[in-house]
């Protein structure tokens, strides 16, 4: 499905943001039956630094572009991690790429989790389903200043056990003595799966954090971070203190085509990470 | 203060009670522990008990012929199991097992009754607690309903 691109054109380097940068699959793991997380390398070698909760536009060429988060590490801006759920006209080619296939890559775009400002404040993290990968980089940043946050906390749901995303490493992340880690599914089989089973909403009661102190990173489902907002509120959360990641028809990823629009927000450029207290009027409006 | 009644005061689900009411309460209890594997109840049991977790994992399970059992529902340190005592007609709905060493108080649910009848203050005090839980349980079931995390999310 991806094409090659000859090698005078791969070792430009192009600045214009409306400009793809071609990039070469590296590696291919299978997360779910039809998610993927995919390494990408610049052809002409360059760093890719990014703040964790940012996305980039990516290009099949002859397909289309879609707006995927970036799910890697910001410490190590040498390799471009994403993982994209195989949902959509663009997605579903783009997941059957292999390593040595080129895409096209632009970004990073949008704003981004407030891990510096967060520092010295409890974390508790709410992902579910595939709003794990936006939340990826931010675990790691954290987990890298470790000694910056008192509790970190990270609750997750899926539909099923074998629908959960980063299974090693949430299982690596359940193992440290300085993080919590909650996971639960929709449903399962007692034979496949001895953890919880319900919402994720439900774990939030027994998180460990102090509420008056604490960041609350949230993504998902729209409907999922609803009800979650409405949870950590009644732990005693302010709306100042959560932030959402939000989806939208992003097309241009620079403010200009206008097809993100949300309320008075592009969420391109001013998301997709938003406070809460900043679009708390126009979250969940079904005309917004 | 009985060691069973600072046990029910120090639960979540009997927050701010009364302690005349947990006195009452503590009559109709009793300290129980489950094995990890062990069935506190199946499907179409006399419905007559209901427990405060207090540490431990409790999956609730129904059975479907030709799927085997599939977990709906866990319940841990801080939940309560079991309302159907206090609706006709009395059966339990689904099957309940320890996921792990679980320890609960379990309460004689017809007791509870009675005590309730002798002091309506108390009824009301319970009942409007367990309408928090159903509803709880209910709102969560109509999101996993929605199925929020399907390729449609």
């Amino acid at each position: 499905m991806a094409v090659t691109l000859k090698p005078q054109v791969i070792t430009e380097v192009f600045t214009d943001p409306m400009v793809p940068v071609p990039y070469r699959v590296r590696r291919v793991r299978r997360e779910t039956a039809d998610t993927f997380t995919f390494e990408y390398e610049a052809l002409d070698g360059r760093r890719f630094p990014f703040a964790p909760g940012q996305f980039n536009m990516l290009y099949l060429f002859g397909v289309g572009e879609v707006p995927i988060s970036i799910s890697g590490d910001p410490a190590h801006p040498e390799l471009l991690v994403h993982t994209i759920r195989a949902v959509g006209t663009v997605t579903k080619p783009l997941c059957q790429a292999k390593p040595g296939d080129i895409i096209g890559v632009r970004g990073p775009f949008g704003s981004s989790w407030p891990v510096r400002e967060a520092a010295g404040n409890d974390i508790v993290i709410v992902a579910g389903g595939v709003g794990l990968a936006p939340l990826r980089p931010a675990i790691y940043y954290i987990l890298n200043h470790r000694g910056e946050y008192g509790r970190v906390v990270l609750l997750y749901g899926a539909r099923t056990p074998g629908d959960m995303l980063y299974k090693k490493e949430l299982a690596e992340w359940r193992g440290r003595f300085d993080l919590q880690v909650e996971v639960t599914v929709d449903a399962a089989r007692p034979d496949e799966w001895q953890g919880n089973v319900g919402v994720v909403t439900t774990l939030i009661p027994r998180a460990h954090f102090d509420p008056h102190h604490v960041t609350a990173l949230v993504c998902g489902p729209e409907i999922m971070m609803r009800f979650t907002i409405l949870e950590l509120q009644k732990r005693g959360l302010r709306d100042d203190q959560i932030y959402i990641s939000m989806e939208r028809n992003m097309k241009c990823a620079i403010a200009l085509c206008g097809h993100c629009q949300y309320g008075p927000h592009f969420v391109c450029k001013d998301g997709p990470v938003f406070r809460f207290d900043r679009v708390k009027e126009i979250f969940g409006r079904r005309e917004i | 203060m009985t060691t069973l009644e600072r046990l029910l005061s120090e639960h979540p689900f009997f927050k701010d009670l009364d302690p005349r009411y947990i006195k009452l309460i503590a009559e109709c209890a009793r300290e129980v522990t489950f094995k990890a594997g062990e069935f506190i109840f199946r499907e179409g049991d006399p419905s007559n008990k209901f427990w405060l977790i207090r540490s431990g994992k409790i999956s609730l399970e129904v059975f479907a012929p030709g799927r085997g059992p599939i977990m709906i529902e866990t319940l841990g340190e801080g939940d309560v199991m079991g309302w159907s005592w206090a609706v006709p007609p009395y059966r339990k709905q689904y099957d309940a097992r320890a996921l792990e060493l679980t320890r609960a108080l379990e309460f004689d649910a017809l007791c509870i009754r009675g005590k309730c009848d002798e002091e309506p203050k108390l009824g009301y005090e319970l009942f409007k607690r367990f309408a928090q839980i159903i509803g709880q349980r209910l709102q969560a079931t109509r999101i996993r309903l929605i199925d929020i995390y399907g390729s449609h999310a």
